[in-house]
């Protein structure tokens, strides 16, 4: 276990050199509720990049939601330390902290006495903005969370679920806090107005990078909304702290495994690029080869085409041996033209679909200048796919290479 | 104000069910039509009607009155002077004790959930039951005679313990009934607890601490009618001089007067429930 952790650190510590500078930094986090012996969260340490997503996903009752509402300290730490682009929070005044992080939770918790602009005006309002600031602020608000501005007197239960939501996160971004909390924001809601709302998050959230902290227990969800996730187990010990392709690809322990579920592989044809399987081992010739020699490439392949490429190593055209044959029939004009190409980029799912309409049931994967890098088929797709599925016997492998990473 | 255990998920979204069957007896008095039902005129005929009612028996009274032949006491005793000195002075007694009543219990409610009382809190609510147990006769009577002292102070003291509960257990319950999350997300933005009482915890409590402040102007407008035995007049005084010397006018005038004034009291409370009611929930 511990040395699971340390690999964990060493993945974050390669992200901070990636990327911007920690925003939040949790340092032996521990929370121990009166009353019990166990510990809610133990010891968790992490980092959280500056406009960055990170979603704490896990089973209830792994202290996900503990862990993300101390960071805002509605739970105080039992030990440890927060802090917040660099500066030690743990014993600030909670409510200044709080006044610049914005806090959406899954009740969504609207004042149901007050208007909606006044519901909105509440930060601002404690900030001391003037006004005319603060209704600019609230109609601006209203309009990028697709209410109508002219909802701004009505009460809170006036609205549909979804519409409270909205107004949810307007408040939570009210005073343009840099870092926002949300607890299971869309847990309450109909999965057709999560799906929306999920879309409308992640457009506002392209515009204003804030740095996020997601809390749901829906592995779709993280998948969907993270930049990173954390899959949490008990104590919120991290099992694994990274991006939704690695984790999809290559979870750390069968503990994510099983949390990914059974549509793993499903869920990773979207994410994963074309580019990063091990292409299948097509017979490649020059246009220029000799017949000979292409014969020959595809004796030895076993296969039963052989790809031409032209001087730049752009894929020209697909010969069969019954081209190969007619040696009148110069390399150049034999078989068809290369189609179903697909770029490295291109994810898994765009190139199963390129495959199931091109001719024989594969791919030409070339890169940006459209060099030729490989090709795949559904051999190697579903042998991808068969990796990504949890398997114990690949296990060791897998533990050895996040060592070595 | 929140302990960390409130904020554990599992807590979150329980219910106040046992609270919900207090605030029930609590609101015992609440009007049939206090449902959001809205339409023009059914208000006004909600609104008019206890009135009505009220004038009609005020003037029935008046044309009995009228018809008997009044001897030297009933004579001395049914006339508009006197029956407005004592029902300002009722009204006096009234008023006061109501608004002591509010000051104290709404305190004591507030301070009562605040999480640090949460221990002590029951027994503190056992206390102020025993005020509405005991009889409000027995209550004041004693509390006169243990102080040896009568009159209009004692009276209001006396009330004061009689009306305390409701108004207490109501402003407590009002207040824990208030959302958890609404809370939650108020102490999340940033707002101090103080903060939270004032703009959220007591505004949403406002119909249920309404509902209580009214059953407690209802118990001591009645209750008022005993101040007479212990010297600190009011309306109770037709009855006990009707009673005394047997003069069936005057009790008779006294009690439907008392029970006029006290639907009175009741009629003028519930519109102000209505209206102080805070918009939006």
């Amino acid at each position: 276990m511990s040395e699971e952790r340390n690999i964990q650190n060493g993945t974050a510590e390669n992200h901070a050199e990636n990327r911007g500078k920690a925003m939040i930094h949790l340092e032996k986090l521990s929370k121990t509720f009166p009353g019990t012996d166990e510990p809610a969260v133990e010891e968790l340490t992490m980092e959280i990049y500056e406009g960055e997503t990170v979603v704490f996903v896990g089973p209830s009752g792994c202290g996900k939601t503990t862990t993300m509402k101390m960071i805002n300290r509605i739970i105080e730490p039992t030990s440890g330390r927060i802090f917040i682009k660099g500066e030690d929070v743990t014993d600030a005044n909670p409510d200044t902290l709080r006044r610049n992080i914005g806090y959406v939770i899954q009740q969504i918790g609207l004042f149901p006495h007050m208007t909606l602009a006044d519901n909105v005006a509440t930060v601002p309002k404690m900030l001391g903005w003037d006004k005319n600031r603060v209704s600019e602020r609230t109609k601006e608000l209203m309009e990028l969370v697709s209410i109508p501005a002219s909802y701004g007197s009505r009460y809170p239960k006036e609205l549909s679920g979804g519409q409270k939501q909205r107004v949810g996160v307007a408040r939570a971004m009210a005073a343009d806090p840099p870092i926002m909390l949300m607890d299971e924001p869309f847990g309450a809601v109909d999965p057709i107005t999560r799906d929306r709302l999920q879309d409308e998050f992640l457009r506002i959230q392209e515009d204003i990078r804030k740095t996020i902290i997601f809390v749901t227990h829906d592995i779709d969800e993280a998948i969907k909304m993270g930049d990173r996730i954390a899959i949490l187990q008990e104590r919120s010990v991290i099992a694994q702290y990274d991006t939704p392709e690695r984790i999809l690809t290559d979870p750390a322990s069968d503990f994510v495994e099983d949390f990914i579920g059974s549509g793993a592989s499903l869920k990773r044809l979207s994410l994963s690029k074309v580019g990063d399987i091990d292409p299948a081992n097509w017979p490649v010739a020059s246009l220029e080869d000799s017949h000979d020699d292409a014969r020959r490439k595809m004796r030895e392949s076993g296969k039963e085409h052989v790809l031409l490429l032209d001087g730049e190593r752009k894929p020209r055209r697909w010969v069969s041996m019954a081209d190969i044959e007619q040696n009148g029939v110069p390399l150049k004009e034999a078989g068809w033209p290369a189609i179903a190409i697909v770029e490295a980029r291109a994810s898994l799912y765009d190139t199963l679909d390129t495959m199931i309409t091109s001719y024989k049931g594969s791919a030409i994967v070339v890169d940006d200048d459209g060099r030729y890098q490989g090709v795949v088929d559904f051999e190697t797709v579903l042998a991808s796919i068969e990796d990504m599925r949890p398997q114990d016997a690949n296990r060791p492998d897998k533990t050895q290479r996040d060592v070595t990473r | 104000m929140r302990t960390p255990e409130q904020t554990r998920p599992e807590e979150k979204t329980r219910p106040p069910q046992s609270e919900a069957v207090e605030t029930k007896s609590g609101t015992s008095s609440k009007p049939g039509g206090g449902g959001p039902t809205s339409s023009l005129p059914y208000k006004l005929a909600r609104y008019l009607t206890m009135p009505i009612i009220l004038a009609g028996v005020c003037i029935a009274l008046y044309l009995w009155v009228s018809s008997q032949t009044l001897d030297s006491i009933e004579a001395r005793n049914l006339n508009a002077e006197l029956i407005v000195e004592k029902l300002v002075r009722h009204l006096e007694i009234t008023v006061i004790a109501t608004i002591a009543v509010v000051a104290l219990a709404v305190s004591a409610g507030v301070i009562l959930t605040r999480p640090a009382m949460r221990r002590v809190s029951p027994y503190i609510v056992a206390v102020a039951s025993t005020g509405q147990a005991m009889p409000s006769i027995g209550v004041i009577v004693l509390i006169a005679v243990l102080l040896n002292q009568f009159g209009f102070t004692i009276a209001i003291v006396a009330l004061v313990i009689t009306a305390f509960l409701p108004v207490l257990r109501n402003t407590m319950v009002g207040i824990q009934q208030v959302d958890q999350s609404v809370i939650e997300a108020g102490r999340g933005m940033g707002m101090t607890k103080r903060a939270v009482l004032w703009k959220i915890e007591l505004p949403l409590a406002i119909p249920i601490m309404l509902a209580g402040i009214r059953t407690a102007l209802i118990i001591v407008v009645g209750t008022a009618a005993l101040a007479t035995f212990i010297n600190a007049g009011g309306m109770g005084d037709f009855i006990n001089t009707g009673i005394k010397l047997s003069r069936e006018t005057i009790l008779i005038t006294g009690s439907v007067l008392t029970a006029v004034l006290a639907l009175s009291v009741d009629y003028v409370a519930g519109i102000a429930e209505d209206v102080l009611r805070p918009k939006g929930l």
